[in-house]
């Protein structure tokens, strides 16, 4: 015992997996890794984010005076709008994915359409989580009418603004593209804005299967939560 | 290319002019300095409110503009800026953005525009905190745990533009938090210079590098309870409120859940506590193996205890809430993870006594404050054994005895770390000493003046002194002497608010006119004190970034007449400084 707490008494090189030289590999860290681990960073911000407001959502969807939006009657019981929205948000995807493919063999065209298209197809996602809004306007579903209104409100409306913070990103890439940057340099930006947009989906695919759940199923969540 | 490598080919953002050289700096040590000052300046404001609240309190009455709502304001911007803009602040964007590329052997941030963006962010933060105190009804005063449906509530001080201000300076604070923490968190991942492991580093960046991540997890507690509270303020949601009769009114909401603010809130709160407690429990090390000249007592230890305290501050957040009713299982569960994590954090108060233990204790201003840390840290630990049971928490909760115990937990303690670290390191920043004399006035007087104030707190608390109350008088069980005690401890409370212009004195006097430091006055072996200028220029390190050997607490090594190894020093150098170190000796024999 006395040996391992004085192990590093003599100023000896601590071993161990934590050791590893970061100038020693030859792979090591350049910029683009640099901004690769940035991005991850961030999405785990903004999980951590999400993951809170679904605990608040299940916690509050316990409560008496919660009305479905999926009942017969409410904006949610038939879900055509939503799934046309996510099919215009997996066609932004699919258009990066070819796009950043494209950057990767150097073939610029390719690259430029599918960036383009992918921020087109984004912004219709947008457009259509508006009608969406819209039409709970027309409906009578008013943010505060009801605490389910709230969160479909709350909930759409801040992956809207991650999309849009995503639009601005895409929208300075395409400026350099239309300044003649070379595609070398623009590649990782084009990686980014893909991994960013991926995320995205899924962080919507999450959220468009709560918010168009039963309350029974939340009311199973909350109880493996603990929180009935 | 390694990242190394390409930093020592690459320009850097190269300042032009007096704007982008001193205001819109993206140098991470001039954004260290434009945190700092700015910490310091709403510091001094908090302090002023304490004093504030003191006399209030010691000698009811004596202010006139002092009625209930006015000490509710003053206390929660005191507890805010305390614990958000003051502290937090001041170690991850002051200490951190100054230590971590110099003590990792960077060139800047791996971010330097995000790094400059996260700084204007705060500061916007803090204009738009203070502005609150300018606008009609003033500053919300709800206390800082902001809980509703008291603070969003007719009758709450600021309830119509301070509360909004409040939340939306937060919300603001956490989009800077988060941009400072990325690059904290991103820097010591990918731009450690070569040799620099992740067990070389010193204990101040594994401190600041887990309270990043933990700060980059926590604040989106707060920022989902600040986004939904301003909802139900401004739009009328009932996330958070209640059905409930306020001043004789039915108010328009229903079905909300205050509890739910309470679990959103600690679930940030309590590891806030940590995000303050390990950047000082970093640098306190560093500053007690370097002015004991000893190497730190079990660094694997010490960083693990880090990642132990990090990772459980995150499963103990709702022993702050043993009196809302909860699940006496929760309470159990709450309390049992509330006593695991005092067995690392009493793992590091060992190693520190330990590391001093035979050491070569040089009684410096900064290991002053170190020792007086250990001491305070100590007593506030101890307490918090007591409140962490729920069965002692119940009668004690909302006393003085509260009060007390999270003053010298965590406002005392980091407190004294930030005064022991700006001694330590302004030499560094600077290029010159602080003043000695005015050092030791100043230390003597926080150190045994805050104990004056927050120790006698304890028995307050046991008498059952209710806390936030604005006035004791006519309470039948409050006895006579509790009010002595409070003009007491208002009498010393002044004295040591006064006490800190000694400090800031001397930080202006020391700037310009102190004595100059050298590159390494305390003969420290961490890699910020071997950089080729002091105070560092632009780029840190001259052409080549330096090769790190050793860890960081080479002190006193056998053999070897200087008393600390770089942690740049080669073995073959070592083993020169060997053979020159035994050549003196006999030398010296000889002679």
């Amino acid at each position: 015992m006395k040996r391992l707490l004085l192990r590093n008494a003599d100023g000896a090189d601590p071993g161990g997996s934590w050791s590893r030289d970061p100038g020693d590999t030859t792979e090591g860290a350049d910029r683009s890794q640099i901004a690769r681990v940035g991005l991850r960073l961030f999405l785990v911000v903004v999980s951590s984010l999400f993951f809170l407001f679904l605990f608040a959502f299940i916690a509050r969807s316990q409560m008496a005076d919660w009305l479905p939006l999926t009942d017969p009657l409410a904006p949610l019981a038939n879900l055509w709008q939503l799934w046309l929205n996510s099919a215009f948000l997996v066609l932004s995807c699919i258009a990066l994915q070819w796009s950043r493919m494209a950057a990767r063999q150097a073939r610029l065209d390719a690259t430029v359409i599918g960036f383009a298209l992918g921020g087109v197809f984004a912004i219709a996602f947008l457009v259509g989580q508006l009608w969406v809004w819209q039409q709970f306007v027309a409906w009578g579903y008013f943010v505060a009418s009801n605490p389910a209104n709230s969160f479909f409100y709350l909930l759409t409306g801040l992956h809207g603004l991650h999309l849009l913070g995503g639009l601005i990103a895409w929208s300075i890439i395409v400026a350099k593209f239309l300044h003649r940057v070379p595609l070398a340099q623009l590649g990782v930006s084009v990686e980014l804005c893909t991994i960013y947009w991926h995320y995205l989906l899924g962080l919507w695919f999450v959220l468009f299967a709560l918010l168009a759940s039963t309350p029974e199923t939340y009311e199973a969540i909350a109880r493996f939560c603990g929180l009935r | 290319m390694a990242y190394a490598e390409q930093a020592e080919t690459e320009a850097l953002h190269e300042p032009k002019s007096f704007l982008t050289k001193y205001i819109w700096s993206q140098d991470h040590k001039v954004i260290a300095i434009q945190y700092s000052l700015t910490a310091l300046f709403v510091g001094v404001i908090a302090v002023v409110l304490s004093g504030l609240m003191r006399i209030q309190l010691g000698f009811p009455g004596t202010l006139e503009f002092m009625d209930a709502s006015a000490y509710y304001q003053a206390m929660t911007m005191h507890g805010m800026i305390m614990v958000i803009y003051l502290l937090t602040a001041l170690f991850l964007g002051g200490f951190g953005n100054y230590l971590i590329p110099l003590m990792v052997g960077a060139r800047d941030m791996v971010f330097p525009y995000v790094n400059m963006l996260s700084f204007w962010f705060y500061l916007l933060a803090v204009v738009v905190l203070l502005s609150s105190f300018f606008v009609p009804g003033g500053p919300t005063g709800s206390g800082w745990t902001l809980y509703p449906p008291q603070s969003i509530s007719q009758g709450t001080p600021g309830v119509e533009w301070g509360i909004v201000l409040m939340l939306v300076s937060l919300a603001i604070f956490i989009v800077a938090a988060t941009m400072g923490g990325l690059n904290y968190v991103t820097t010591v991942l990918q731009a450690r210079t070569h040799g620099m492991t992740l067990f070389r580093m010193p204990l101040s960046v594994w401190g600041i590098f887990m309270a990043s991540i933990m700060a980059l997890l926590a604040f989106p507690a707060l920022f989902v309870s600040a986004v939904m509270m301003l909802f139900d303020k401004l739009l009328g949601t009932s996330f958070f409120m209640p059905a409930m009769i306020s001043l004789g009114q039915q108010i328009d909401h229903q079905g909300g859940s205050p509890i739910l603010f309470q679990h959103l809130f600690w679930f940030f709160g309590h590891p806030e506590v940590y995000i303050v407690a390990l950047p000082a429990f970093g640098l306190v090390s560093d500053l007690i193996s370097t002015h004991a000249r000893k190497n730190i007592f079990g660094y694997r230890m010490m960083v693990w205890a880090i990642i132990a305290i990090g990772v459980l501050s995150f499963v103990v957040w709702a022993h702050h809430m043993y009196v809302s009713g909860m699940n006496p299982y929760f309470g159990f569960f709450f309390a049992v993870t509330t006593l695991i994590i005092a067995v690392p954090t009493a793992l590091k108060v060992y190693n520190w006594v330990l590391t001093l233990w035979r050491g070569d204790i040089h009684l410096t201003v900064p290991m002053l404050f170190a020792l007086a840390f250990i001491v305070t840290f100590l007593v506030g630990g101890l307490t918090g054994l007591f409140l962490g049971n729920v069965i002692v928490d119940i009668p004690l909760s909302d006393t003085y005895f509260v009060v007390a115990h999270f003053h010298m937990v965590m406002g005392v303690a980091p407190v004294l770390v930030v005064f022991g670290g700006i001694y330590h390191w302004f030499p560094k920043v600077t290029g010159r000493m602080l003043n000695d004399t005015l050092g030791k006035l100043h230390f003597w007087i926080t150190f045994l003046g805050t104990y004056a104030i927050f120790f006698p707190m304890h028995y307050l608390g046991f008498q059952g002194m209710p806390r936030r109350y604005y006035v004791y008088e006519n309470y039948a069980f409050i006895p006579q002497s509790a009010q002595e005690l409070n003009a007491f401890i208002t009498v010393i409370a002044l004295i040591v608010g006064v006490s800190q212009l000694l400090f800031l004195f001397n930080l202006a006097w020391s700037a310009f006119k102190g004595k100059p430091a050298g590159s390494n006055p305390w003969g420290a072996a961490s890699l910020e004190w071997q950089t080729p200028n002091t105070p560092p220029i632009h780029g840190n390190w001259g052409a080549k970034l330096p090769v790190v050997h050793r860890w960081a607490y080479d002190y006193s090594v056998p053999g070897i007449e200087q008393d600390f190894v770089p942690q740049t020093v080669s073995a073959e150098e070592l083993e020169q400084m060997r053979q020159l170190s035994a050549g003196t000796k006999i030398a010296d024999v000889k002679t």
